[in-house]
């Protein structure tokens, strides 16, 4: 045992370093799947967190570059009950270790990542710091204490696309006739969408292509009239990391659009739009992260298994136009709303799987849907109700 | 949509007698969903011939119908009871069979009931291979390549696109019955004939081997909203060609990456919605290419099944109660989990530990069966754990196995160390081959080329690789040496006290001790189907060398219950069942119940049968470590069988209070010479015994009190390695070659009594009194196996002074030996004089039919004494007399292992038993017979062939028959003497006489009913053949005079009238 994870609250926990040799400092949270720790590794909503892995043997099926959600590792640090030694699958180019270290990125194995979990369920998400066990406490405090805290961060900077590039790449997993959700990939004529990039998947853009958009993605800092001097037929919010409230200038250039082009937003891009549209986001205790969660259609009562990564939620108190349409069944938090006038909609969880269940994906035809009823209704029509901020 | 409320009635429809393919899960999920549907507020009328199950208790149906499960008495239950609905999808392969049959026959519209949980027609196309390939095709999901044989020819023409090795899979069999690999066209031919046979709708879907590809199973869930959900995913260790019923499993998935998971999630959805099972539990089966990831669809079941079972305790996730709701119409988002309260059903369970399932096989009871592992199943039971990782999980697994083996250690025969013979083992699979590896690797060979030979994924052989380096690495110290740091990785890795103990060379105890003053202590986790996202109420548990323990003991009044392990031949559901009594009773006295478990197929391990639930190996250290947390103020160690009874000197010794009879009481029992002497003390008598440590005190023995004597080693139990031998010779070779007669082992002798009349009698004591529970008279003479003869209750040829007898002797040797609880005593009848067999002071495999007979809980009531609680105080102070006739009859496993001679004897062979009750002998006994599988014929031609010894006895049997109508076949001897006693019997031509002979005579159908007592050695070989014929063909066959007699009886009362169900509660 030559680590320590250190916690806000004083309590620390022994492993064994694995990865980048270094320190690292994040909000400690955990993640309750059982498969797809390099998508989770490599989604940028992990930024400045430390995952923990409740699945008890992590690595056994190695990396590879078809996997990665994004260019590089994203999270802040890693940590697992146990690292396997070997890895296995006729798809890894190689092995987490390795891949830890190249993306400089710090593990911590041989953790009780239970007793860490039941801790976190009981006081909340809060900083942790990864160091070598013979760090000295004071240096590991003053580290914790000078990382600012999740609530009242804005980390899309950190994480969005220096300037705006087009993505082509479809084929999404599991993009097959039979599978429920995936629309198979279209031959209708491609609508021209802007994917705002707050931490975007590569997941999500691949489904997007694969209901025949042609996608263009810009910074998150981009201003709605450059978006719309793209002429999109619509607009996707992406994913991404931090406080959705901090996001005020997200915030802005989505009130912006508005009611002007069709929207769908995913998590982050889900909370920006809430808030947009004058709705309040919180800081859920611990999140939800898993890809275990139950979400219910309001309107059609069906139940959809979904992967989930937020640390905060949408309050449920919406202004008028706005309706909740999806419930997580656990907490019976707001999982997915729309404003049918403004023709904006969003979900909460990931429908674009990557990892989890991918009942879910026919958002993205729902979105092409609208896209499509928007386009065939003529011009872009301008608000028709004020909206309220 | 809530419960429907236009049914009111609903028949449950169990999965009778015990077989290899189709154990105790289907009381575990009948049980569940009868107390579901319960809950409710239906009225539900449950069938189930087999008495030893906690589902046929009378006070969980409303109406118990322990009946045989046949279309036709089936069909007279609906019309006595007409339900609105039938659920079959909680008694395995028999429900679905018969719910198949009821809709073929009309009986479902004539009597308007609908089958809820899956319609005839999905079970046709998941059952009928043929309807379930064309439903994939359609579906687009690719399957295996292959086609369908109806004849020998059709298999012949397909041979040509499919080659060797051809997988033959039999549709609507059970477990992989009558199918299996054929390398060459003989085997080719000689499997199809008799997977034709075997298949009720005679059909074989042969197809190409992908032995070798990786096999993965997932445990779905729909309801009738489709909304469907993964419950768990499990990874056979063993590749294709294995069935997964004799694979070592492994949940979760060990080697998916997301994206391949979810497609095989995808696909298990696609598969469930082509077959058309609207809702409950379903478990889909996969193939993976290990190079491609090419995926093919095995197979689907479309009810709860054993692995439902096993995912259900691998998660605590209880499929088959939710399965139950879900066809009256709940969804999913409408039931609660149990465990977190707060979140719904509707959501996929997460494992933060590795849950390990190894098979229990009992091939030693089946020498001339090659002990290879197949397509078709061989395992009696299993074992389950759970670990913080594999090696963990793998070998508390394999401790729990109780075969002698405390982990991954040198096991089966003794390992040679020649290279060539363990690659060839590591090459075939066998029960054993994980043995074979960890010697592969300890001679260290790679993890790519053990993986290679055995087709193991090289992740699950790199885990064992590991485990052997952390055995040589503490084989390199002492126990006073040993590192903390060592020690501590090494129970994290699941060695046993007893491995490391024997490792480095001292007693188990003195690890424990060493390792307690090091503080490497065990703590218990909680199984709450969400890694610890949300708080469990539910205290299921599971050791694991973690940080913090969560057992959280209360500090009411507790008794700790320590189950039987693993299934096997001779400790079967019976003792489970008593175990589940004991926690009933003590729930009744409001005190804690604790059961200590490792066997997922139970009714005992699940997680509301008991008030806590450890999911433990049955071993003395992991017994221990449950007793230091909860402190229970006594230990009940007799219900569980051999395995917990053998703890409970040491359990003593450690300071723990075993409750009821005494561990010294025990074995005064057990103890030939203390039992022996306290025999002769109370006079009753004994046959004539004596031990004997060398071939030579064998034959002084034998000399001495008489041939046949019945020799069998003294150390092992459950009649294993009994044979009865007539002369010198076979004691001899007996002596040489069985069992090694020595200093430690010696061989004990018993006087063989022939011609005996074998009774069984249960008490309860409470030190004052003796009640007897029953008394069951076997039908078989002494020399058949209690356990594999036919029974009586109450005793039908015994004298008012027999009886007097043999329940004064009961009584003195109850309060003579000092039992508290149960007590189960074997005697023998030869000639007037009765002998006892032995004593068993604990719960026997006889209390649960007895329990059912009487109506009375037998065993719940023994626990209450064994609390302290008089037989006074309870109220029960005299024996009942049952009202009707209950026959037991058992099933054996003969079709699994077709080498096998049929023949009964003092080893144990059976695998599960059924009740048959009416109001007389014969119409039980057929009612018993009906239900145990057997047919009976109620006309044709018996061919008669019986010993010298039988032949007087075969001329009154042989009578009855021809006055019941049939026509007599014999061999020329028997012919002649019943001839001789003026019968008419027909000669017929032994095997080696010449054409066309008695098997040619089965074959043709010509035959309906054969009785074969055994000649001996001369004809032996002959004999074989005629009785494998006769299996394989499905004729039924007796081979005593006594289940002849019994035999007749039945076909008269068939004669005389109809059989009639009637439910227990009437
Ligand atoms: N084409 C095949 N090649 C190799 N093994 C096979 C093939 N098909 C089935 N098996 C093996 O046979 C076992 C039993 O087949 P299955 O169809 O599942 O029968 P059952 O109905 O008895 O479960 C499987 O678990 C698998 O290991
Ligand atoms: N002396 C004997 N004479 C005839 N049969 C015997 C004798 N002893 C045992 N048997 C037969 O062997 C069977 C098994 O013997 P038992 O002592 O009961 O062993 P187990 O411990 O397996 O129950 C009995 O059920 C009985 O049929
Ligand atoms: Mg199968
Ligand atoms: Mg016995």
């Amino acid at each position: 045992m030559d680590g320590i994870l250190l916690l806000e609250d004083g309590t620390a926990f022994d492993g064994c370093r694995f990865g980048a040799r270094r320190a690292a400092v994040g909000e400690v949270v955990f993640n309750t799947s059982m498969t797809g720790y390099q998508e989770i590794l490599t989604d940028p909503s992990y930024c400045r967190q430390i995952v923990a892995l409740t699945a008890s043997q992590i690595g056994n099926t190695g990396v590879n570059e078809r996997d990665m959600e994004s260019p590089r590792v994203q999270a802040a640090g890693l940590i697992v009950r146990e690292l396997s030694p070997r890895v296995s699958s006729w798809r890894a180019e190689g092995d987490l270790d390795s891949f830890l270290i190249e993306h400089g990125v710090p593990g911590l194995r041989d953790v009780d990542t239970r007793a860490l979990t039941r801790h976190i369920r009981g006081v909340g998400a809060m900083k942790g710091i990864i160091a070598p066990t013979e760090t000295p406490r004071e240096e590991l405090e003053q580290r914790l204490a000078a990382a600012p805290s999740m609530q009242g961060c804005d980390l899309v900077p950190e994480v969005t696309c220096a300037a705006a590039y087009d993505w082509a790449e479809g084929g999404a997993v599991g993009c097959r006739p039979d599978e429920r959700g995936s629309a198979p990939p279209t031959s209708r004529p491609a609508r021209r969408i802007v994917a705002v990039d707050f931490g975007i998947k590569r997941s999500i853009l691949r489904r997007l292509v694969d209901v025949g958009f042609a996608v263009t993605v810009v910074p998150a800092s981009t201003a709605a009239d450059e978006i719309l001097a793209r002429e999109p037929d619509g607009v996707f919010l992406s994913n991404g990391p931090g406080d959705p409230a901090a996001a005020t200038g997200a915030i802005g250039t989505v009130r912006a659009l508005l009611g002007r082009v069709p929207i769908f937003g995913i998590c982050l891009g889900h909370q920006i739009l809430a808030l947009a549209l004058g709705g309040t986001t919180f800081k859920l205790k611990f999140g939800h992260r898993g890809g275990n969660h139950p979400v219910q259609d309001l309107a059609t009562g069906r139940v959809d298994i979904t992967a989930q990564n937020h640390g905060f939620a949408v309050a449920p108190d919406l202004p008028e136009g706005v309706e909740v349409t999806q419930i997580n069944l656990n907490d019976r938090t707001v999982e997915g709303l729309s404003h049918t006038g403004l023709r904006a909609f969003s979900v909460q969880y990931h429908p674009e799987a990557g990892p989890g269940p991918h009942e879910a994906a026919r958002h993205f035809a729902k979105f092409r849907a609208l896209v499509e009823s928007s386009v065939a209704a003529g011009e872009a029509r301008p608000a028709e109700a004020p909206v309220h901020v | 949509m809530p419960a429907r409320d236009d049914l009111k009635t609903i028949l449950v429809l169990g999965a009778g007698p015990i077989v290899i393919g189709q154990a105790c899960e289907f009381d575990y999920s009948g049980t569940q969903a009868v107390k579901a549907l319960k809950a409710c507020g239906y009225r539900v009328v449950l069938i189930n011939s087999n008495p030893a199950t906690i589902m046929t208790d009378p006070d969980l149906a409303d109406a118990t119908y322990i009946e045989p499960l046949t279309v036709e008495m089936v069909e007279k239950v609906i019309a006595r009871e007409r339900p609105d609905a039938i659920l079959p999808t909680v008694g395995g392969q028999t429900a679905l069979n018969l719910a198949v049959a009821l809709a073929e026959r009309g009986a479902l519209k004539q009597y308007e009931v609908e089958l809820i949980g899956a319609k005839v027609q999905a079970v046709r196309t998941a059952e009928d291979r043929e309807a379930f390939a064309a439903a994939m095709r359609r579906a687009d999901l690719p399957i295996c390549a292959g086609g369908f044989a109806r004849s020998l020819e059709d298999g012949e023409a397909l041979l040509e696109d499919v080659g060797f090795p051809a997988i033959l899979r039999p549709s609507f069999t059970l477990g992989g019955e009558g199918g299996g690999i054929a390398y060459n066209v003989e085997e080719f031919r000689d499997m199809l004939a008799r997977g034709l046979d075997l298949s009720p709708v005679r059909q074989v879907l042969v197809e190409r081997s992908v032995i070798g590809w990786k096999e993965f199973e997932l445990e779905v869930m729909r309801d009738r909203a489709d909304n469907a959900v993964v419950i768990c995913s499990i990874e056979n260790l063993d590749a294709m060609g294995v069935h997964t019923g004799d694979s070592i499993t492994v949940a979760p998935a060990m080697t998916l990456t997301d994206r391949e998971y979810q497609q095989m999630r995808n696909r298990a959805f696609a598969v469930i919605r082509a077959v058309g099972v609207e809702t409950g539990g379903s478990n889909i089966q996969f193939a993976v290419h290990p190079e491609t990831g090419e995926m093919l669809v095995v197979e689907m079941n479309p009810r709860v099944s054993r692995s439902s079972a096993l995912a259900s305790k691998a998660t605590g996730f209880p499929i088959a109660k939710i399965a139950a709701l879900l066809a009256v119409g709940m969804t999913l988002d409408e039931i609660p989990n149990d465990i977190t309260r707060r979140t719904p059903a509707s959501f996929e369970p997460t494992l933060d530990y590795v849950v390990v399932k190894i098979p229990r096989w009992d091939f030693a009871k089946f020498p001339r069966s090659e002990p290879l592992l197949t397509t078709s199943m061989k395992s009696v039971g299993e074992t389950m754990a759970l670990g913080a990782n594999f090696r963990e999980a793998l070998q508390k697994a394999l401790r729990s196995l109780d075969v002698g083996i405390a982990g991954l250690e040198t096991g089966g025969e003794k390992v040679s160390l020649d290279r060539e013979r363990i690659i060839a083992r590591l090459r075939t699979p066998t029960w054993d081959r994980v043995f074979y590896i960890r010697e592969a690797l300890t001679q260290g060979m790679s993890v790519a080329e053990a993986a290679r030979l055995t087709r193991i994924d090289p992740w699950f052989i790199e885990q064992i690789a590991r485990i052997v380096g952390c055995e040589s690495e503490l084989a390199g110290y002492g126990i006073d040496d040993l590192p903390p740091r060592l020690l501590r990785r090494a129970k994290s890795w699941g060695f046993s006290d007893e491995q490391i103990g024997r490792i480095v060379g001292v007693d188990p105890l003195r690890v424990r001790a060493r390792r307690e003053a090091m503080d490497v202590r065990p703590v218990f986790n909680r199984v709450d189907t969400c890694a610890a996202e949300f708080e469990a109420f539910t205290p299921y548990l599971y050791s694991t060398y973690a940080t913090s323990c969560e057992a959280d003991p209360t500090d009411r009044r507790k008794v700790l219950i320590l189950g039987g392990g693993p299934i096997r031949i001779g400790q079967g559901i019976e003792f489970d069942d008593c175990c589940c009594q004991a926690a009933f009773a003590l729930k009744e006295l409001g005190i804690e119940s604790i059961l200590l478990n490792c066997n997922p197929e139970t009714v005992s391990t699940d997680y509301d049968t008991s008030d806590r639930l450890y999911f433990e190996p049955v071993t003395l250290e992991d017994v221990l470590n449950v007793i230091e947390v909860e402190q229970p103020e006594g230990i009940i160690a007799q219900f569980g069988g051999q395995t917990p009874l053998k703890l409970a000197r040491a359990l003593e010794r450690a300071g723990a209070r075993v409750l009821g009879t005494a561990p010294d009481a025990i074995d005064l029992a057990e103890d030939r010479e203390r039992f022996g002497a306290l025999l002769e003390e109370l006079n009753i008598p004994q046959p004539e015994n004596g031990m004997a440590r060398s071939e030579d005190e064998a034959l002084t023995v034998a000399e001495r009190i008489g041939y046949p004597v019945l020799l069998r080693p003294s150390y092992v139990l459950g009649g294993r390695a009994m044979v009865v031998a007539h002369d010198e010779e076979q004691i001899r070779r007996y002596v040489r070659h069985a069992v090694l007669a020595s200093e430690d082992h010696p061989v004990l002798i018993d006087r063989f009594l022939e011609d005996a009349i074998e009774i069984d009698i249960d008490a309860v004591c409470d030190g004052e009194r003796v009640v007897i529970a029953g008394i069951l008279q076997h039908i078989e003479g002494a020399g058949v196996h209690s356990g594999d003869s036919c029974a009586v209750l109450p005793p039908h040829t015994l004298t008012d002074v027999q009886l007097k007898t043999l329940r004064r002797y009961t009584a003195d040797l109850a309060l003579a030996v000092g039992v508290r609880g149960l007590i189960n005593v074997q005697y023998a009848i030869k000639n007037k004089r009765i002998y006892v067999l032995e004593a068993n002071p604990r719960a026997s495999r006889t209390i649960p039919f007895i329990s059912k007979a009487t109506g009375i809980a037998w065993a719940q009531l023994a626990a209450k004494v064994m609390i302290g609680m008089s037989l006074l105080e309870q109220g029960v102070i005299r024996e009942v007399s049952p009202g009707r006739v209950f026959v037991k009859d058992v099933v054996l496993p003969f079709n699994r292992f077709p080498e096998e001679d049929i023949i009964l004897g003092p080893e144990m062979k059976s695998t599960g038993e059924v009740m048959g009750v009416d109001d007389e002998v014969g119409a039980a006994f057929a009612k018993a017979r009906l239900a145990a599988g057997g047919s009976l014929p109620r006309e044709g031609t018996v061919f008669v062939s019986v010993n010298d010894h039988d032949k007087p006895a075969s001329i009154r049997v042989a009578r009855d028959l021809q006055r019941l109508g049939f026509r007599l076949l014999a061999t020329r001897g028997t012919a002649e003497r019943l001839t001789g006693s003026g019968l008419s019997a027909e000669v017929v031509y032994k095997v080696n006489e010449g054409r066309p002979n008695v098997v040619d005579h089965i074959k043709n159908g010509a035959i309906q009913l054969i009785i074969n007592t055994p000649l001996g050695r001369a004809s032996h070989f002959d004999e074989v053949a005629l009785r494998r014929a006769a299996m394989r063909h499905r004729i039924p066959i007796v081979t005593t005079i006594a289940g002849a007699e019994a035999m007749v009886e039945g076909l008269r009362a068939l004669r005389t009238r109809e059989l009639e169900p009637a439910p227990l509660q009437a």
